[in-house]
């Protein structure tokens, strides 16, 4: 059986995970709303900039952005401690997923509530964040739950480049134990805990879109 | 900045990168496949008529669901070799990706046949058919044309997950690329030239599944533009 000591380093690398997955979240966030924003911009150069940002990042595995923001940025001179690293990356790949995702919010609003807010003389920031911006966050909010998910789960990966998160430290003691089952059985319940709220949250925030659509 | 990038190595461990990359592109390919058959059958078993199978679909959906691929694959990888059963760091690697992935196709597939309208199912009991065949010529073919885009998405992805199983030393791109970067230090150079295999990769995929709608769908053929 796990000793009380390795539960609780199990649930201090848990909090590394949720810690991490809250700057995700935040970070992510914002220049997620930065990317959703230029990605339907009217300047051309600002949108194919923007398009070219979201084909990189999804273009390539978070693995490799882990790796890049660690041991790539360390030998140009900026030496990022791991958890920054991880930070890094991540705040990156969340955001070219969340701008895309609200970046599809925007555009599914019709095009006549555009010329409507235009007829009523509303200014062009305040057609957008007062008329378009509230209608496509009812339309994105269940998708964007649902990503918030897998950026829970690929915290993970943050393990790799040597975040003491729950995964890191599910491996240290699954190395010194042998008990490969207890330990990760564990962990997978840990981070299932994490995720399947939001999963819920998620799914009945599509259900309320559904009922109301109707 | 003192930097300078150095890309020399390449010309002596090109050979091994598209080793890499060729042992990537299987492995995506056979959990593309494998992901999109068990996905289907799963999202049959989430519209099945017993309780109990939709209930048991439900819940390996879920789970599969909430917890991160690399602890599956630390559990089949670690968990089975303890248990006695030995197998390969690729075979482990293959199967955790298909299980991972076919809770996922199983959920896209199943809004595809959920969109099914019921009149279509009616006409096809009318016809006499049975339920497989409904199943295979009524339901499966236009449900996957309309989440066609959506299951594109999720293979690209599968084909970016692959990059995990680095972790459990099968030999493919991402792991090739940290052993060289431990032999020659070039770490920021060797992760620019994987993450561009990677995109050219993405896009490869991308494309070949663009091929593959045109060859298989008949209507997306007919008007030329898509659905």
């Amino acid at each position: 059986m796990l000793t009380t000591f390795q539960i609780q380093a199990l649930l201090v690398g848990a909090l590394w995970t949720v810690g991490l997955a809250l700057v995700a979240f935040i970070g992510g966030g914002v220049i997620g709303l930065l990317v959703a924003v230029t990605r339907v911009s009217r300047h051309r150069i600002v949108r194919n900039l923007s398009f070219l940002y979201v084909q990189i990042v999804q273009g390539t595995p978070l693995l490799i952005q882990m790796m890049l923001a660690y041991f790539g940025l360390s030998l140009l001179g900026y030496d990022l401690p791991p958890f920054a690293a991880a930070c890094l990356a991540i705040v990156v790949y969340a955001s070219a997923y969340f701008g895309e995702i609200w970046r599809g919010g925007i555009l599914t609003v019709p095009k006549t509530q555009w010329e409507a807010a235009e007829c009523l003389a509303l200014s062009d920031a305040q057609r957008f964040w007062l008329i378009i911006v509230p209608q496509a966050l009812r339309l994105s909010t269940p998708p964007t739950v649902g990503f918030m998910v897998q950026v829970v789960k690929n915290t993970s990966l943050a393990s790799v480049i040597g975040v003491a998160d729950l995964t890191y430290t599910s491996k240290l003691i699954n190395n010194s134990t042998f008990q490969p089952f207890q330990v990760f059985v564990l962990v997978a319940a840990l981070y299932f805990v994490m995720c399947f709220p939001l999963a819920w949250w998620s799914r009945k925030l599509e259900d309320r879109l559904n009922v109301s659509n109707h | 900045m003192a930097y300078q990038f150095d890309f020399s190595f390449l010309s002596e461990y090109w050979p091994e990168l598209l080793r890499g990359l060729w042992l990537t592109l299987k492995m995506s390919v056979l959990t593309i496949v494998l992901g999109f058959l068990v996905g289907t059958v799963l999202a049959i078993g989430r519209t099945a008529h017993s309780a109990w199978v939709r209930r048991a679909c439900g819940v390996y959906v879920e789970v599969i669901r909430n917890t991160p691929l690399l602890i599956q694959m630390f559990l089949i990888y670690f968990g089975l070799a303890s248990l006695g059963l030995k197998l390969g760091a690729n075979f482990c690697a293959i199967l955790s990706i298909v299980i991972n992935i076919s809770a996922y196709t199983c959920e896209i597939m199943r809004a595809g046949i959920e969109s099914i309208r019921k009149g279509q199912l009616e006409a096809a009991q009318c016809l006499g058919l049975s339920r497989l065949q409904t199943l295979a010529a009524v339901v499966l073919p236009p449900a996957t044309e309309r989440v066609y885009p959506a299951l594109t998405s999720q293979f690209i992805l599968i084909m970016l997950t692959t990059s995990v199983v680095s972790q459990i030393s099968a030999e493919e791109l991402t792991s090739i690329a940290a052993r060289i970067d431990s032999i020659t230090f070039r770490s920021f150079e060797i992760y620019l030239v994987v993450a561009l295999l990677y995109i050219l990769l993405a896009v490869a995929v991308r494309g070949t599944f663009w091929l593959i709608a045109r060859l298989v769908f008949p209507r997306l053929r007919r008007l030329g533009t898509p659905l």
